[in-house]
């Protein structure tokens, strides 16, 4: 099953068992959605279950929060993280703040699907990684699955939680597959995984970024260097416990994601690391995303300002130089 | 029921908002009420005439000037003075305040503090309530302040495309926060509405069975046919934007005329014209004020909520 599949599962199965769940979208009905994940789902449940929207991404979203505070469990699909922008009255007045202000008497139990990342080369306005924008949000939770059996379980989790949550889909993994992971490893909301046990450094990373950090572990165990790779899966709130613990074991870290490193969500985590975990380290933190720029078109361009493995394993060597 | 019943009831709750209002003023200026308070005071008339008609199950989303539009709907007055005083015993433990007042036990999705923030959620909920299929309608409350939103726009397509249950009640007072609205909005509602073939009507708030009259056809008609409707109501805003403007970018001789055309005071001559004693109606103050005090006071008992409380409403668990 891929990445696009597994989503389409979960929402599936979350609609058969609760007919409260409903979707919404731009062109999620016969379209099935760029990227094709809600394609079936029309014929499946109906145009009551299976709402197709006109582009109004602010109504879209902000219909969905009032759906929601009647009873309805609304999955929306945002078609592009950077359509975002057009919703974010929505999003961060209005349904991060509910439970808040109301003083519980509502919850919000919507999710909010938008894929991010570059790649695929369309140029700045479909590129975008805003996840760290929604993560400094008080009332919204952000997820970014980094494989098939993850995207399945935290969807599932997402729909469940009365929260909103922003359900962030990497486009270069959506054709990717996965196998399938036993009971004690699935995917909770606000709890991290070890993709791999390493003794040497820690790269803390999740979406594409997992796939980099993998990469780089081969290449670098040809040198000897021994790295534990752990995957966020859930970015607010982030695994701290797990992240602390590695650190304590590797004495140094590295944290690698797509979205641009300033104000990130690396920066964040580096300085709680430098709080609570200061007499663990032995090395600098090192932050590792996109530089300081909009995606680029061109595909050398947009590739020269994108971490990837290469880039990895060089901040990997120069933080475990460090004396 | 006789009309003059219906006229005083009306009266009664009319006069029970605006009390309430004066009351909410005086608490803000005496410092007992925190930051803003956008008092509905002139505009009494739209939302007593249209809640009539609603029932509980109905949902309205109210304005920042969202006063008058929840008392109407069955908002209890200890907790909506306890609210606004930022005391536990508000409906929304005191983390809301005027401008995010809500409650689920009457179909209050909250006001906003967001000009425009309304709309969406209404058609939202007009979305659910047409899905569930029971008949109920839901009841965007927005200012002309609004039109210029895009917002505005996105729902009203939306709403008409799908045939959604929603009441687009439009609290026209003639100004947007300091400025006049016409130096703000080219358009006219009525043609807006009608290039999305919506349904649209017009009156004058100053006569509340004018209103009530429109509304009850209005609303008729949206459970019915579940089509929204838009419903445009001319009114006058008696107070600044906020409690504290002292209005004064209004020339005071338009000030003056616009206090002049008061909901209660036309009512009230219409009543005493036809033969209602005018201690009956002082009766009726009467009884509002002791019933105000009492809900000033329960709201005044009330504790703050503490920080752990407070912190712990930030997730839904």
């Amino acid at each position: 099953m891929t990445y696009g599949e597994a989503i389409r599962a979960a929402l599936r199965d979350a609609m058969c068992s609760d007919d409260h769940v409903i979707l919404m979208g731009e062109d999620i009905g016969v379209a099935g959605g760029p990227f094709g994940v809600t394609s079936g789902l029309l014929g499946e449940f109906g145009d009551q279950r299976v709402l197709d929207f006109p582009v109004s991404e602010a109504a879209l979203v902000g219909t969905a929060y009032g759906a929601a505070l009647c009873g309805y469990k609304p999955v929306v699909e945002i078609m592009f993280m950077d359509f975002a922008t057009l919703a974010m009255d929505a999003i961060v007045n209005q349904a991060a703040k509910a439970h808040f202000m109301f003083g519980g008497q509502f919850s919000v139990p919507m999710v909010l699907r938008m894929a991010h990342g570059g790649d695929i080369h369309l140029g700045a306005q479909h590129a975008q990684c805003l996840e760290a924008w929604f993560a400094h949000i008080p009332g919204l939770i952000v997820v970014c699955p980094s494989d098939a059996a993850d995207a399945y379980d935290l969807m599932r989790a997402a729909i469940e939680n009365p929260n909103p949550v922003v359900f962030v889909e990497n486009k270069t993994l959506y054709r990717t597959t996965s196998a399938p992971r036993n009971a004690e490893n699935k995917a909770e909301l606000g709890r991290g995984r070890i993709v791999l046990s390493g003794n040497d450094i820690s790269v803390v990373t999740y979406g594409a970024g997992v796939q980099w950090a993998k990469d780089s572990a081969a290449n670098l165990a040809v040198d000897g260097i021994d790295i534990e790779i752990i995957d966020l899966r859930t970015i607010q709130p982030w695994d701290e416990a797990l992240v602390l613990r590695s650190l304590r074991k590797t004495h140094r870290i590295v944290i690698c994601h797509e979205a641009v490193t300033g104000f990130g969500v690396g920066a964040e985590i580096a300085a709680r690391l430098a709080d609570v975990g200061f007499s663990d380290l032995r090395a600098p933190i090192r932050r590792l995303g996109a530089d300081h720029m909009p995606a680029a078109y061109s595909p050398k361009l947009e590739s020269h300002s994108r971490p990837d493995s290469e880039k990895l394993c060089r901040a990997i060597k120069e933080v475990l130089s460090y004396a | 029921m006789s009309e003059i019943t219906e006229l005083l009831q009306m009266y009664r709750a009319m006069c029970r908002i605006r009390k309430v209002e004066e009351r909410l003023s005086a608490l803000h200026k005496a410092g007992d009420i925190p930051g803003f308070i956008h008092s509905s005071m002139g505009q009494e008339s739209v939302a007593v005439g249209i809640s009539r008609y609603l029932t509980v199950r109905d949902t309205i989303a109210v304005t920042h000037r969202g006063h008058a539009q929840s008392i109407a709907k069955g908002l209890a007055l200890s907790a909506l003075f306890a609210e606004l005083m930022g005391r536990e015993a508000g409906t929304c433990r005191g983390l809301g305040g005027s401008m995010h007042i809500a409650d689920s036990s009457i179909g209050l999705l909250g006001a906003n503090g967001i000009v425009g923030g309304s709309l969406p959620i209404a058609a939202g909920s007009a979305l659910a309530h047409k899905l569930d299929g029971a008949g109920n309608l839901a009841v965007a409350y927005f200012g002309d302040g609004a039109l210029a939103e895009g917002i505005f726009h996105e729902c009203i397509n939306l709403c008409a495309l799908w045939s959604l249950p929603c009441l687009f009640l439009c609290e026209n007072n003639g100004w947007s926060e300091f400025s006049p609205s016409d130096e703000q909005f080219s358009g006219d509602l009525k043609k807006f509405a009608a290039a999305f073939n919506v349904a649209y009507h017009f009156t004058e708030g100053l006569d509340v069975s004018a209103v009530t009259q429109m509304a009850e056809h209005i609303i008729d008609a949206i459970r019915t046919t579940s089509k929204p409707q838009v419903f445009e109501v001319s009114v006058e805003r008696f107070h600044g934007h906020y409690e504290g403007d002292a209005q004064a970018y209004r020339d005071p001789v338009e000030l003056a005329a616009a206090r002049a055309r008061d909901p209660i005071a036309h009512l009230r001559e219409h009543l005493l014209a036809f033969g209602i004693a005018a201690s009956i109606l002082a009766q009726i103050d009467v009884e509002l004020t002791v019933e105000i005090e009492i809900a000033v006071n329960v709201a005044r008992a009330s504790p703050v909520l503490s920080t752990n409380d407070a912190f712990a409403m930030v997730y839904a668990s």
